[in-house]
C-alpha cells in the first residue's frame, strides 16, 4: 500500500493514484478528440476548394483557399472568358478569387442579414425566457400559490410535444396574427418553449438560497423588488447563466419552426446554411464557413458565463 | 429605544397552533430572553413581532403603534437570524452597511463609513471590513450578522439563537459580549434560545414557552427559585431538577395537594445513615473534577444531586438523604407554597 492510500483510509474521499489519474485523463483526452473531430473537419473543410471538398478518398492535407468564405458571402454570376478579359483588372483579393473560376460577384450573398436574424432572435429570445423565468420561478419558490404544483406540470408539458404535433396550429396562428417570417413572432414563440425550461431549472436555484437573505433585506427596509435585485439575483447568478446557455442553445440551433415560419425577413441560419448552393449542388467550403461562422457565438456565451458556471461549488456563507 | 407589547398574539401554520393567545411586554432597555426547547414557538413569535407572519389573531404594538399590519421595514425592528444572514456576494463592509443603505433610509455614505466602522470596533472585527463575509471564522460571521442589527438603531433588535451555530467556547465568548453591548448601547433585546445557560446569564427576566404558550415571566432568580409550574422548574438548572411522585414521599410531610415533589440539587443533602426516614441506595457516581454526580436509587425512582469529591461515596452504599426547602407541584403542575 502506499504512503497515500495510507493516509486517506481516514476519509471517504481517496485521493487517486498516479496511474488512476492517467487513466481518467487519458479517457477525457480521448473523448475530447472523439467530439472535436467533427468540429475540425468542418473548420478544415471551410478553407478547401470545391473539389478538395468531396474528393475521395477525403482529404486531410489540402492546398487552403478562402474561396468557401468569399463564396458564402457573395452572390456571382459566371460570364464568358471574353467578357472576363475586357473588364478592369480585379481590384481586390477576393475578385482575384472569384475570376479564377470565370465569375464575377454580382453582390453580397444574404449571410449578414439571416445572421443578424440569429442573433436577435437568439439572444432576444434568451433574455425574455430567463427575465420571465426568473420572475416566475422566484413567485413559485417563495409564495402560497394555490395549484402551484399543477401549474407547474402545465409549464412543463408544454416541452413535452415535440415540434411537429404543434407545427400546423401554430403556423394557422400566426398566419392569422401576421407573424409569420416576423423576428418578433420567432422571439415569442422560443421565448415560449423556453420559459418552462427556464422556470424548472431557475426554481430549483432559488430554491437553494435560503429566504432568511430576502427577508433579513425586507426587515431593513428593502422592498420585496429590491431584495429580489439586491440579495436574491446576485446568488442566482449562477443558475441563471446555465439556464441562458440552455435557451440560447435551443433557440441558436432550432430548426423546425425556423423552416416552417421563416422564409426571408427573419430567416435564422439554421435553414439558411443547408440552401447553400453553388454550381452544380451543394457548395459545401461555404456550407462549412457558414457552420464555422455560426458556431462561435455560442463558443464565446459559453466561454463568457463559464466563470459563473464554475463558480457554484463553493457558494454559501453558512458554516454548517 | 422603545417597548414592545403583544397582546393574545396566535397563529397556526395549518394545524399546528404555534403560539397560542400569548401576551408579552419588553420594557425599554430590556434584555428579555425567551427559553423554550425547539418548536414552541419562539422563531414565529419574533417572526410576528417583525411582520414576516402576520398573526391570525392579537395585536402587536411597538412604541405604543399598533404596527400589526405594517410590513416588515416599516417597523423599525433588527432582526439576527440564525442562520444566513450574511450575503455572501458583498464584503464585511457592504455587508455590514446594507441594512443602513435601504432606499427606505437615505443614510448618506459618510455617515453610513462612520457608523459601520464604529460597529466593528465594538465586535472587534474592524480589521476584517474588507474580507469577503465568506472568508471569516464561524464566530467573525456571527459578531457581523450580529453587527448588521447595530449599525442601525432601531426600537429592539430580535435575535433567533444566534449563538447555537459556534462552538461552546466562542458561544460563552459571545454571550458576555452581547450582554456588554447591550449594557453599552442601552438596547432593547428579545432573544430566543433553548439554552439555559445564555438565558441564565444574559437576561434581564426570562420567558419560559412551551407550546406556542407563555408559561412564567420572570428574573432568571425568579424563574429559577419561585417556577409557576414543573416544567419550567426542569427547564433550568443542571442536572435537571428531580421530579418524585409525593406518593413515595409520604414520610415526610408535605402540603394539601401535592402531586409531585421538585428537587434540585441544593434541596438535597446526602449522608451517612444516622436514623433517617429517607434512605436511598447509591447507584452510580460520576466524577467531574469539581464535584460529582451521585446518581441514587429510592424506591425505584432515580435521582441525582452532587456531592463534594471528597465524600466517599461507593455504588451500592445506603445513604440517608435530607431535604431542604424542595418545591411542591400540585395534579396540574402547578407549584404549590411550602407550608410555613
Amino acid at each position: 500500500m502506499t504512503a497515500a492510500a495510507a493516509k486517506s483510509t481516514a476519509h471517504s474521499i481517496v485521493e487517486a493514484s498516479p496511474r488512476s489519474r492517467a487513466v481518467a485523463g487519458s479517457l477525457v483526452i480521448l473523448y475530447a478528440v472523439i467530439t472535436l473531430l467533427p468540429m475540425v473537419w468542418i473548420v478544415a473543410t471551410a478553407f478547401k476548394s470545391q473539389s478538395d471538398a468531396i474528393a475521395y478518398p477525403p482529404k486531410v492535407l489540402f492546398e487552403p483557399t478562402l474561396e468557401g468564405y468569399v463564396n458564402l458571402f457573395t452572390v456571382r454570376t459566371r460570364q464568358t472568358a471574353d467578357f472576363i478579359a475586357k473588364l478592369p483588372p480585379p481590384s481586390t483579393w477576393y475578385d482575384v478569387i472569384v475570376r479564377k473560376h470565370d465569375m464575377v460577384i454580382a453582390g453580397p450573398s444574404k449571410v449578414v442579414p439571416r445572421f443578424v436574424n440569429s442573433l436577435i432572435i437568439g439572444f432576444g429570445s434568451t433574455f425574455l425566457a430567463v427575465f420571465l423565468g426568473t420572475l416566475a420561478a422566484y413567485a413559485f419558490s417563495r409564495f402560497r400559490i394555490p395549484l402551484a404544483d399543477d401549474l407547474l406540470f402545465f409549464i412543463l408539458s408544454t416541452r413535452m410535444m415535440p415540434p411537429v404535433a404543434v407545427a400546423i396550429p401554430i403556423y394557422l396562428m400566426y398566419r392569422q396574427l401576421n407573424l409569420t417570417d416576423t423576428r418578433l413572432g420567432m422571439i415569442l414563440l422560443y421565448t415560449a418553449v423556453n420559459v418552462s425550461l427556464a422556470v424548472w431549472l431557475l426554481k430549483g436555484f432559488i430554491d437553494e438560497i435560503p429566504r432568511e437573505y430576502e427577508e433579513a433585506a425586507l426587515v431593513d427596509g428593502y422592498t420585496r423588488l429590491q431584495a429580489l435585485r439586491k440579495v436574491v439575483l446576485p446568488q442566482a447568478v449562477t443558475g441563471i447563466a446555465a439556464t441562458a446557455i440552455f435557451c440560447l442553445i435551443f433557440s441558436w440551433n432550432e430548426y423546425a419552426f425556423a423552416v416552417l415560419l421563416t422564409s426571408g425577413e427573419a430567416q435564422t441560419m439554421p435553414p439558411f446554411i443547408p440552401f447553400i448552393i453553388g454550381e452544380g449542388g451543394q457548395d459545401w467550403p461555404a456550407v462549412a464557413a457558414a457552420t464555422t461562422l455560426f458556431v462561435v457565438p455560442i463558443v464565446l456565451f459559453t466561454v463568457l458565463l463559464r466563470k459563473h458556471l464554475l463558480r457554484g461549488i463553493t457558494f454559501g456563507a453558512v458554516r454548517k | 429605544m422603545a417597548d414592545v407589547i403583544l397582546r393574545n398574539v396566535s397563529k397556526r401554520f395549518g394545524s399546528v397552533e404555534a403560539v397560542r393567545e400569548l401576551s408579552l411586554a419588553v420594557n425599554d432597555g430590556e434584555f428579555l430572553v425567551l427559553l423554550g426547547p425547539s418548536g414552541a414557538g419562539k422563531t414565529t413569535t419574533l417572526r410576528l413581532i417583525t411582520g414576516l407572519e402576520r398573526p391570525d389573531a392579537g395585536s402587536v404594538m411597538i412604541n405604543g403603534r399598533d404596527v400589526t399590519q405594517d410590513p416588515p421595514g416599516s417597523r423599525d425592528i433588527a432582526f439576527v437570524f440564525q442562520q444566513y444572514s450574511l450575503y455572501p456576494h458583498l464584503t464585511v463592509f457592504d455587508n455590514l452597511a446594507f441594512p443602513l443603505r435601504s432606499p427606505a433610509r437615505r443614510v448618506p455614505e459618510p455617515v453610513i463609513r462612520k457608523r459601520v466602522e464604529q460597529t466593528a470596533e465594538l465586535l472587534h472585527i474592524a480589521g476584517k471590513l474588507n474580507n469577503r463575509a465568506t472568508r471569516l471564522s464561524g464566530g467573525e460571521m456571527q459578531r457581523v450578522a450580529i453587527g448588521r442589527a447595530l449599525v442601525r438603531d432601531p426600537s429592539i433588535y430580535l435575535m433567533d439563537e444566534p449563538l447555537s451555530s459556534l462552538d461552546a467556547k466562542l458561544r460563552a465568548e459571545l454571550r458576555l459580549e452581547l450582554k456588554r453591548i447591550q449594557l453599552e448601547v442601552g438596547a432593547t433585546i428579545l432573544y430566543v434560545t433553548h439554552d439555559q445557560v445564555e438565558a441564565m446569564t444574559m437576561a434581564s427576566r426570562i420567558g419560559v414557552v412551551k407550546d406556542g404558550r407563555l408559561l412564567q415571566v420572570g428574573t432568571p432568580r425568579e424563574i429559577y427559585e419561585a417556577p409557576s409550574c414543573s416544567y419550567v422548574a426542569s427547564r433550568l438548572g443542571t442536572p435537571q431538577i428531580n421530579l418524585l411522585p409525593a406518593s413515595l414521599m409520604s414520610d415526610i410531610p408535605l402540603p394539601r395537594g401535592t402531586q409531585t415533589v421538585g428537587i434540585r440539587t441544593e434541596h438535597l443533602q446526602i449522608a451517612a445513615r444516622n436514623g433517617g426516614r429517607l434512605i436511598g441506595r447509591v447507584s452510580r457516581v460520576e466524577h467531574l473534577g469539581e464535584q460529582n454526580h451521585v446518581h441514587l436509587d429510592y424506591r425505584g425512582q432515580m435521582l441525582v444531586t452532587l456531592a463534594d469529591p471528597h465524600q466517599p461515596l461507593m455504588s451500592g452504599q445506603e445513604v440517608e438523604m435530607r431535604l431542604t426547602n424542595p418545591l411542591y407541584f400540585d395534579a396540574a403542575g402547578q407549584r404549590l407554597d411550602a407550608m410555613l
